[in-house]
């Protein structure tokens, strides 16, 4: 009898090493690819941020100088870092805004909701150079489209790219071709939402303006997190588009963080500075996502909760 | 008494109930009529730059920069007279409305003439009469812009990144997201998380010691730094997987294995079958991802002969910015291959937006 269990027993631990050997036989590549791609750059790039680190010459070590220089003595840090949020504050509301409002529209059963998703999606994807190429004569302050749009309203359309005051606002209304992406998202969640609690609501004589921000708001709530979330993250990825059209211009109007950081690393060769930038990058953001994730907990609505009551 | 109360309980809110149905009604109609006019000039307007381009891209760059903007691609319609070229008005002379070649302006009125007999001149206001245009579609731009760049070997280039990186995505993905969905080992949940948490990571923090390795392996201007990295699996596309993995049942995996077949048998016979759109969403973001990528192209890809479309278009941007046609016809030309993609594959895109966004 003892012999038949531990020899059972036996089995069982070898089966459920085989079933952990398979697992990370399996994974082993993404093991590799996070050491080798992920966990040891992120190492090198620290220690290069106390450094002078550039390709061609010798090293030294800085301590903290990288980073008393970003603070004190270079206002382009700063500058970049107002350029950023100051599109943040602006294309992540209303974006936000805009594609719930496209989803709602769509969410009353209007017919052909294929056809308007397509149309609205249509251009999310595409991205990159062409997009970036295509908005620099969409915004041409002779010819382009949008100061003609402008012209129909008797309105005289300003330089926009040309014009230190208007550059990144032409970009913050760039952002919003891509509403799309975020429409369809919100589309999804409200068809998620049950139909039985707009029922119960119109029974107890609820106008639509009270279903709105009694069900269906708090109900979106953590998709409206989620795309707060990875706007924030996007916003200080921004790179191509104003490579292309503004190259961080006119002046500085434009230097956007993740560009100014291109700019040490491969333009002025400063590697160590740039790696100071991308970890101080790094901080922000987890920063404000945590901001968001603290603040989470009063205004994001989570359905488990309705069971926990 | 009882039955009475429930009668009369049930007449009085069914009578104001049927007005209040009418009324509902009509602000339905209403509410529709305005959901469809706000929806009809939010597409015009989201749809407006890519018809423009495509419509520049088949004009001549003259025509491409006049204003208001043509939508269909017109030339302004000539006459030859004396070897000279002018161009044509329609233009009312005695009320009766004449084709008329203008020849020059003296003070504030057009010299005009008729093509068919220049001896007699008539001096007009020019803004009575309009430009004759006719229809023309420049399609020789096209050919025009692959000759000003070696456009052609730009597309083989991106071909053979997007379609090796494909490729490598899929295979590492699918085996990560098989081992993290059907798998129990210990650490398996950290390693998870760990991954997971790669997804806020911003790539600037690794982008430098990357970038100093690759320059050191010798890899700068190849494209192993653009090629490599897809075999080693991205957070983002193993949760799509995953997330997708979870959802075939357990029982498919327990009769094949009854059947006799291993591990990878299951993820061969069982999973790929079972999650082919999952599959087929993650083939189809990393096109567009490879394809519209610039950044890294940018940084490690010198040589011009090695150069991806991204990158054939920025120069060609910076080279022609004038060229407005030109310019156009190339970013159409770019953006096609996505759009075909998106129109030929919707259901996919829509399914891989919900997934990995709803659940992310």
């Amino acid at each position: 009898m003892a012999t038949a269990t531990t020899a059972k027993k036996r089995k069982l631990v070898s089966l459920s090493k085989r079933e952990a050997r398979w697992a990370y036989f399996l994974i082993g590549p993404w093991i590799v690819g996070f050491l080798i791609f992920t966990f040891g750059p992120m190492i090198a790039s620290l220690l290069f941020s106390f450094t002078d680190y550039a390709v061609a010459k010798p090293t030294h070590w800085l301590g903290l100088k990288n980073f008393a220089e970003m603070f004190l003595g270079d206002y382009r840090f700063w500058w970049s870092l107002r350029v950023t949020l100051f599109y943040a504050i602006f294309s992540i509301p209303i974006g936000l805004a805009v594609g719930l409002l496209l989803a709602l529209l769509l969410n009353t059963k209007v017919p052909g909701i294929t056809l308007w998703r397509t149309a609205y999606y249509t251009p999310s994807v595409v991205s990159g150079v062409a997009v970036a190429v295509l908005w620099a004569q969409v915004f041409n302050p002779r010819f382009g489209i949008i100061n003609w749009l402008l012209s129909l309203l008797h309105i005289k359309g300003p330089g926009w790219l040309a014009d230190p005051k208007t550059a990144l606002w032409a970009l913050i209304i760039m952002s919003l071709w891509g509403v799309g992406g975020g429409m369809i998202i919100y589309l999804a969640g409200l068809q998620g939402i049950p139909t039985a609690l707009y029922e119960a609501a119109e029974i107890d004589g609820a106008t639509s303006t009270q279903c709105f921000f009694s069900i269906t708001l708090p109900l979106i709530t953590p998709v409206l997190f989620y795309n707060l979330v990875t706007g924030i993250i996007g916003t200080f990825q921004i790179f191509t588009s104003v490579y292309v059209m503004t190259a961080g211009g006119p002046g500085e109007a434009t230097l956007f963080y993740n560009l100014y950081l291109y700019n040490n690393a491969f333009r002025y060769g400063r590697m160590g500075y740039a790696s100071a930038m991308a970890w101080i990058l790094l901080l922000i953001v987890m920063a404000l996502t945590l901001l968001v994730f603290r603040s989470s907990a009063a205004w994001v609505y989570y359905e488990g909760e309705l069971r926990k009551r | 008494m009882a039955t009475r109360d429930i009668v009369i309980a049930q007449r009085t809110p069914a009578a104001s109930s049927s007005r209040r149905k009418m009324g509902l009604r009509l602000t339905r109609v209403t509410g529709l009529i305005l959901s469809l006019a706000i929806l009809t000039a939010g597409s015009v307007i989201i749809l407006m730059p890519l018809v423009w381009m495509l419509s520049t891209s088949l004009k001549t760059d003259t025509s491409a920069t006049v204003f208001p903007p043509q939508w269909i691609p017109q030339d302004p319609r000539q006459a030859v007279i004396d070897g000279k070229k002018y161009y044509l008005y329609d233009i009312a002379v005695d009320g009766q409305m004449r084709q008329l070649a203008l020849l020059r302006k003296e003070s504030g009125k057009g010299i005009f003439v008729d093509p068919a007999d220049p001896s007699v001149t008539y001096a007009l206001d020019t803004n009575s009469g309009k430009r004759v245009q006719d229809v023309v579609l420049h399609w020789e731009n096209y050919p025009a812009t692959f000759t000003k760049v070696p456009f052609l070997k730009y597309l083989s280039n991106t071909m053979i990144i997007v379609v090796t990186t494909t490729i490598g995505v899929l295979i590492s993905c699918i085996l990560v997201a098989y081992g993290f969905s059907r798998f129990r080992a210990r650490w398996l949940d950290v390693f998870f998380l760990i991954l997971l948490s790669t997804i806020m990571l911003p790539p600037q923090v690794t982008l430098i010691p990357q970038f100093v390795i690759f320059q050191k392996m010798g890899w700068y201007d190849t494209y192993l730094p653009l090629i490599v990295p897809a075999f080693f699996a991205n957070a983002w596309d193993v949760f799509l997987l995953r997330q997708f993995f979870m959802s075939i049942p357990l029982e498919l995996d327990e009769a094949a294995t009854i059947d006799g077949a291993g591990p990878l048998g299951v993820l061969l016979y069982i999973i790929i079958p079972q999650a082919w759109p999952a599959v087929a969403t993650v083939a189809i973001f990393h096109f567009l991802y490879a394809w519209n990528d610039f950044f890294y192209p940018l940084i490690y890809i010198q040589s011009k002969d090695k150069w991806t479309v991204a990158l054939g278009l920025q120069s060609f941007n910076a080279l022609y910015a004038r060229n407005y046609s030109s310019m156009m016809a190339a970013a159409t030309v770019t953006m096609l291959p996505c759009l075909l993609l998106f129109f030929f594959a919707q259901k996919l895109f829509i399914q891989g937006i919900v997934v990995s966004g709803i659940k992310g």
